[in-house]
């Protein structure tokens, strides 16, 4: 790679979304904004080359794109494609075409969270909300996209027009949500960024390098909100949560792509200062008034980051916590979370008893982690029979190799010879 | 106003709000005094938000309706049998898709829902 292309490189990974947003106040259209972008990208690898690094290069393509876009309009009325985006006239004053965009020739801060709010818009189907995100604000490329989410580029590319159908169609607007709307709205955007984390974080299949790097644009946003939104605590909660457990990334599978449980893997490699970084975010994301979801997951995940041994974690406040989290977003995945944290507490009989309370619940029926966890409390009170018979049933449902793998092996444990 | 303005200034796009419910034996005199004033003050509280109200309609008991099949058979009832029934709509005229969100939450709920939808601009 030459300097050049690594500052392109940089600048795209950095710059896409602001430079993205900037445009779409011009195009009023996300296909031709895209278009605009993708162009002036191109063209700074040339005139880079030529000319050097720009010292602003998010404020060169920035001006590149948004001259394509006014020379695209200027052409041809007929290039907007039907895909047209409700946008609302600048707070800062009038949109002048090809004018300043808020301070030096950089879109204002607040279009690059409008843009993440228009993706993540509750009218759109949740696989929707994340391959957009990927595409408008990370800038991925569809093929990259598809690659991610284990389906062929034809499906992806379907799904991202049809996307950006519904939100011309049904004039889903390019704006902030009012201050009513906010919290609901912002818990939207976390989901989905926690989504794309934890598709990355245990992908189903695919190349290791899409996987992680999915997971890495995940952070990635969640910096970019935390950086637009400093002073809401569940944004905090959101970056805490996804640093504490992207700093375990490197022992989560042993050397033979083996699942290893928290239990056995090796404290020393991991990331310290990321847990750091996620510890002081939690301390700041749980004070003043009720937590949020995020802020309390970020409280456990940095507990369990944090604890010397499996042991030595201190398990009683991590159920204080999970009682807490329960409270904020009663769901059957944190109940049955929750249950393992009984079991380290009160024992694993009564931790069972909890978990056989929540057999009853349809939306835990697919999860392959209820009969896991549930034959981890069987063996670990000897009932090995019973035990084979749980791990039987989570294989059946469990649909990563690495955890099928783990699976495997307790069941060869506990199965009668 | 200059003429990328004049381009991109269109009119208000309108949703329908369908209002789905339970029947009431009694039909509309069964309505609870109060989701009867909350349905009649939605009016003045869809004009505060600079929206408009384009039709509004309420629809007489199910029981009334007439359903016309292919091949022309015609039946007594709804086309889709369910607890709740289609009870009235409204056609409003909104700035965006949040704001007509916000218009179906003025309309109270009693055991059905209230749904919009973007209607086809022509």
């Amino acid at each position: 790679m030459t300097p050049v292309q690594r500052a392109v490189a940089d600048a795209h990974r950095r710059e896409w979304a602001t430079v993205l947003a900037a445009t779409v106040r011009v195009t009023r259209d996300l296909d031709l904004a895209e278009e605009c972008v993708q162009d002036a990208y191109v063209a700074a690898l040339d005139a880079w080359t030529r000319g050097g690094v720009p010292s602003r290069p998010g404020a060169w393509l920035t001006t590149a794109a948004r001259h394509n876009a006014l020379d695209a309009l200027r052409r041809a009325r007929t290039l907007r494609s039907k895909l047209h985006l409700l946008v609302e006239p600048e707070e800062s004053g009038a949109e002048v075409p090809g004018g300043p965009v808020g301070e030096d020739g950089r879109a204002v801060p607040g279009d690059r969270l409008r843009l993440a709010f228009l993706c993540c818009h509750p009218a759109l189907a949740i696989e929707a909300r994340v391959a957009l995100t990927l595409r408008l604000v990370c800038g991925l490329t569809v093929p990259d996209i598809a690659r991610a989410f284990l389906v062929s580029e034809t499906t992806m590319a379907a799904r991202i027009t049809r996307a950006k159908k519904k939100i011309a169609a049904a004039r889903v607007p390019f704006r902030m949500p009012g201050p009513e709307e906010l919290p609901e709205r912002l818990d939207g955007v976390l989901t989905v960024i926690h989504l794309l984390f934890t598709t990355g974080h245990t992908a189903p299949a695919g190349p290791a390098l899409t996987k992680d790097d999915i997971a890495g644009r995940a952070l990635d946003l969640a910096r970019m909100l935390h950086g637009l939104m400093p002073e809401q605590r569940e944004v905090r909660g959101l970056l805490a949560l996804l640093l504490a457990n992207h700093a375990r990334r490197a022992t989560r599978t042993a050397a033979d792509g083996r699942l290893l449980p928290l239990e056995e893997q090796d404290r020393s490699a991991w990331d310290r200062e990321a847990i750091t970084e996620a510890h002081e975010l939690v301390l700041t994301a749980l004070p003043g008034g009720a937590p949020g979801r995020f802020a309390l997951q970020a409280a456990i995940a940095s507990l369990h980051a944090t604890a010397p041994t499996y042991a030595g974690t201190d398990w009683e406040q991590i159920l204080v916590l999970y009682d807490a989290l329960l409270e904020a977003w009663p769901s059957p995945v944190v109940a049955l979370n929750r249950a393992v944290a009984v079991a380290m507490v009160r024992g694993p009989a009564a931790a069972l008893a909890e978990v056989e309370a929540l057999e009853g619940d349809g939306r835990l029926a697919r999860h392959h982690y209820l009969p896991a966890i549930k034959a981890d409390l069987l063996r670990r009170q000897g009932r090995n029979a019973e035990a084979a018979t749980a791990y039987e049933r989570a294989l059946a449902l469990a649909g990563n190799d690495a955890e099928r793998a783990f699976l495997a092996g307790r069941l060869a444990e506990t199965a009668p010879p | 106003m200059s003429e990328r303005d004049e381009r991109t200034e269109r009119a208000m796009p309108r949703y329908a709000i369908l209002i789905y419910e339970k029947e009431t034996p009694g039909g509309v005199d069964d309505i609870p005094p109060e989701v009867m004033e909350a349905n009649l003050s939605a009016g003045e509280k869809i004009a505060a938000m600079g929206a408009r109200v384009v039709h509004e309609q309420a629809l007489e008991p199910s029981s009334a309706t007439r359903t016309i099949r292919k091949g022309g058979l015609v039946t007594d009832g709804p086309f889709i049998e369910s607890r709740e029934v289609i009870a009235g709509f409204f056609v409003v005229e909104a700035a965006d898709l949040d704001q007509a969100v916000a218009i179906g939450r003025l309309l109270p709920i009693m055991d059905g829902a209230v749904e919009v939808r973007p209607l086809l601009a022509v």
